[in-house]
Parts: structure tokens; sequence; C-alpha cells
């Protein structure tokens, strides 16, 4: 099998599992986990692998009590970078999560973290509204969270099957 | 009155004569153990995707809950013959070639009783689905295995076809992507068997439940091959590439005097298949698509893997074309099938079936179903494993 092809299976199995064994992987894809090894490292290298993400439950750590909202933000488009330099500079701060350019009303989306509520006011209020090129802002606190990446939290209860079926 | 017969003798002789499913026996034995590790589940471990199970809640909050068509809702026969057209490339009239059956299980039922006369006799290749010979016998009918082995990959070969058919041959049954074997059929071996049908004039009924889930090349249905349109009823269904085993919707596809004669017998025994899995198998059919894909590949790999670790074990297996059964030869331990799948069970509490479960040419191997999550097959096959070491050093 050409590259190409087995980095396009390796990676939905790692976005499943990116702690998937090489071996595992190599064994699911008929290749050896030297051969899975080396893509992988080229998918690094490349940034077509960005990171690997630990997704965890809050409510099991302690930090069910870190506050995360969504701010709509719209934005005073710039003449040769549109959105970007003001997308780039909320993507700095370290409470930012995610950003998105988005349709709509408002022009980014952007997911902010913080210890409490009052301390993601404090940031919509001093840093972010207070950038060059935000206009306005409208912050929604996320108060449960239901699915994430695609994994939904509360798990249905497994039915169990017959054991021996024709 | 001394001369009341025992319940015994009240029953029929085709049903006395009929052996127990050899799965049967073993399942009771299974259930009666705890921590075991089944591959023995011919069926998907997937639920329905939610698209499909929320079909039918609408269905049962719109209140659908009346008879439907005998030859099922139209909707859904429109859905059937569409996607039969776009998969596989046949054509059929939704009005008057196609019936909504309870599986292919009740939709070959149906059309065995609907053309076999006592004595008729019926070519199937071995190992088989457990059902073909029973189902059968229970017409009236003489089933007649053509064994299919290891060394052509389970396949069908032609001239063990050929060499079957007597004057009294009236039916053959295909089942490609096969149960227990995972064999599927080449175009060439496919020209071949239609052209063995045409030339003795036989009726072919193709089982294809497991045909989306074919890894290597999907080749054509033997129902598009020249001169078998009209001498082809085409079996297929939701259950295994949809993971809707418990919806029970399969549906014969063919020429339009088979379809109505099958419909007679439905008609009065059956009535009409249950509306909401019907509206279930629509959404299924029509935009089911993306998320069967994904479980076929979970199933391809999950194939990679248990056959290389049953081959790297000792127990030499084909790599199977489709489906989501191993079955590998166990001749090497000395033990029959039985003997095999019994004492792996009691002594490593894992679940496979006898091959001669599917007939007596299944001898020599077990049946191993990867319709289970990897990390439980990996589990299985360590036991598995160690099973064999303990038979060495015993």
């Amino acid at each position: 099998m050409d590259a190409t092809t087995l980095k396009a299976q390796i990676l939905p199995l790692l976005q499943r599992n990116a702690r998937m064994p090489e071996q595992e992987i190599a064994d699911r894809l008929q290749t050896t986990p030297e051969t899975v090894a080396k893509l992988i490292q080229e998918m690094e290298k490349d940034k077509t692998i960005l990171g690997y993400h630990t997704f965890v439950n809050e409510a099991k750590t302690g930090q069910a009590g870190r506050v995360r909202a969504i701010i709509d933000v719209e934005v005073q488009p710039e003449r040769d970078s549109g959105f970007d330099r003001v997308a780039r500079a909320i993507g700095m701060f370290p409470e930012v999560q995610t950003v998105n350019l988005v349709s709509g009303q408002y022009d980014l989306r952007v997911e902010v973290v913080g210890d409490t509520m009052q301390d993601v006011a404090f940031f919509v209020a001093s840093k972010l509204s207070s950038l060059e090129g935000v206009r306005a802002t409208a912050t929604h606190f996320l108060l449960k969270k239901f699915k994430e990446s695609g994994f939904i939290l509360q798990e249905e209860e497994k039915h169990e099957r017959l054991k021996v079926v024709p | 009155m001394n001369g009341s017969k025992s319940c015994r003798d009240r029953i029929a002789k085709q049903i006395v004569d009929l052996p127990r499913s050899g799965i049967r026996d073993f399942f009771e034995l299974v259930n009666t153990m705890d921590d075991v590790i089944s591959l023995g589940i011919g069926e998907p471990d997937f639920v329905s995707s939610w698209n499909i199970r929320e079909a039918a809640i609408y269905a049962l909050r719109e209140g659908f809950t009346s008879y439907t068509s005998n030859l099922g809702m139209p909707a859904m026969r429109k859905a059937a013959c569409r996607y039969v057209e776009q998969e596989f490339g046949v054509g059929y009239d939704p009005a008057t070639e196609c019936i909504i059956t309870v599986g292919v299980s009740e939709a070959l039922d149906l059309i065995l009783r609907a053309v076999l006369n006592p004595g008729d006799e019926v070519v199937y290749q071995e190992p088989s689905y457990v059902s073909y010979p029973a189902t059968v016998q229970m017409c009236f009918g003489v089933a007649r295995p053509v064994v299919t082995i290891e060394a052509d990959k389970f396949a069908l070969d032609p001239a063990r076809v050929e060499a079957a058919i007597t004057k009294k041959t009236k039916v053959l049954l295909l089942n490609f992507p096969n149960n227990p074997t995972g064999a599927n059929l080449t175009l060439p071996q496919k020209e071949a068997i239609a052209k063995i049908a045409v030339k003795h004039d036989l009726l072919v009924l193709t089982d294809e439940i497991y045909s989306e889930l074919t890894y290597g090349e999907r080749t054509q249905t033997i129902a598009s091959l020249p001169g078998m349109r009209e001498r082809t009823v085409f079996l297929h269904g939701v259950s295994k590439a949809f993971a809707m085993t418990g919806f029970r919707i399969g549906f014969a596809c063919g020429p339009h005097e088979l379809i109505e004669a099958m419909m007679k017998i439905h008609q009065y025994s059956i009535m009409c298949v249950s509306s909401l899995s019907q509206s279930a198998a629509i959404e299924a059919l029509q935009h089911g698509k993306p998320e069967m894909e994904k479980m076929r590949e979970e199933y391809r790999q999950r194939r990679n893997v248990i056959v290389k670790r049953l081959n790297e074990m000792g127990l030499p297996c084909v790599m199977p074309e489709g489906a989501f059964y191993a079955f590998p030869r166990i001749t090497g331990t000395g033990l029959t099938s039985k003997e095999f799948a019994t004492r792996l069970l009691q002594e490593k509490r894992v679940a496979v079936v006898p091959g001669t479960a599917f007939g007596a040419s299944g001898e020599g191997y077990v049946r191993c179903a990867y319709a289970t999550a990897l990390p439980e097959i990996e589990i299985a096959m360590t036991r598995i494993r160690e099973f064999l070491a303990g038979l060495q050093q015993g």
C-alpha cells in the first residue's frame, strides 16, 4: 500500500485513540510498526498532525469548577488582512482555546477558559473588547457539556447481545 | 382412553427428522458460563446508527402503527429497488418485482416453499449458513451440498457444482460473501456458475446479505450476468451492513411471477413486516452509507488482526474476503471441531462455533466472528494461544 493511502488510514485511528500502539496500527493496516512510526513522524514534521489531545472528563479531576465561555466577536475587517490580524491577536492569549471565523452576525467565535466567571468576564472586558478592531462581543457561559470532539459524555447503556448467533 | 398419542407422535415427520441446530446446543452450554469472551456472535457489535433509530422513533411517535401492504410499504420497496439498482446495477420494479420480508431468512423460506415440489433438489455451497439445509428439508426438498475447500479459499468450484446437478435439481442457492468462511467469488467464477445455471435451466437464489461487507474488490452480483436476471432471485436486507439485526428487515427482488408466488405465502403466514422496522430500513438504505462505511473499515482492520494472530499461533486461516468471520483450521490440535470449541470454552472461556454447525465439511474448522471490539478479540487470541500451549504440554 502506498504511503498516502496508509497515512489516510492511520489518521482516523489516531484521532480516535492517539495512544493506539504502533503495533496495533500496523496489524490493523497490514504493515509494519516501523512503517507506521515513520509515517507518523513524517506527518508530525509536515504539520499534518499538529499535536495529541488528552480528552479529560473534568467532572472527575476536580477541575469541574473551571468556567468555559463562547465569545462571539464582531470585528472591523482590515483592508489587507481581513480578519486575520485580530484573530491572531485574540488567539495569542493563553485563556483562549479556539478561534474560528464564522458566518452570521458576528465574525469570530472564541472559546475561553478561566477559573471563575469573574476571570472570564474580566478577560473579555479588559483584554478582548479593548483590542483594536474589536467592535462588540457577546459572551455565552457554558453550563453543561454533552458531547465533545465526537465523544458523548454520558454513554448509553450497552445492550447485551446473545452469546452465540448463527 | 389409553390409545392417546405422545406429544412426539403428534409432530410431523419432516420436523421430527429435522436435526437440532448444532449451534443451539453450544449456545446453551455458553449460557451456563460467566466471563466468556464470545467470538460466536454472527451479528454486528455496533448499535444501529442514531438516524436509523430516530426514524423508527419518529414513525412510532407519529402513530405509524398499522398494517402495511403485504408486499411492504411502497416507499420501502422503492427504497430497496433504488438501492439495488445503485449498488448492484440491477433494476427491479418496486410495484411487482420486490417483496419486503422478515429478514433474508423469511425470504429464503418463501421462495423455497414457492418453487419446490417434494423431492426437488437444491444445490448449495457448504459450509453454509445453518438454516439452508433445514429450510430445504422443511419444504420437502432435498439439500445437495457442494463442498468448498480451504485450498480454493472456500470459493465454489464450478466443476463441483456441475457434478452435483441431477435431473431433479431445481435450485442453486448461493451465499457470497459467505457465512461461515468469509469467502467470496471472483467474477470468472460467477460467470462460470451462471453458465451452468443457464445450461441446466436452474433457478438461482443469491443471498447477498454480507455484500457491503466486502474488503477487496466487490464483484458484480450474479443477477446482473447475461441470462441471469430472469432466473435469479436476489436476497438482501439491512441486518448486517447497517447493524439492524433486531429490526428483521430483508427483501427479495426477482421476476414478477416468483415474487407473486412468494407474496401468496407471505400474506397468509406473516401478513406484513413491522411498519416501524420498514421506516427505519428506508432511512438506512437512503442515508446509512457513511456510517456503514465506517463500520466496514473497522471490520476490515479487525479481520487483518485476527487472521494474523490465528496464523501466528499455528491455526492456519485463509484471509476472508467479506462478512465478519474467520474460519481457521484446527486439525493440527488433533481435536475435532466440537472438542476444540467445547474445551476452549470450558478451559479458557472463549466461545467459537464448531465448523460442523455449518455442515459436515466444516469438520476441522471453527468459526471466529470478529464482530467484537478489538481489545476483546486480543484477549480471546491470548486465551486461545494459552489453550494451544496447554494442549501441547498435555
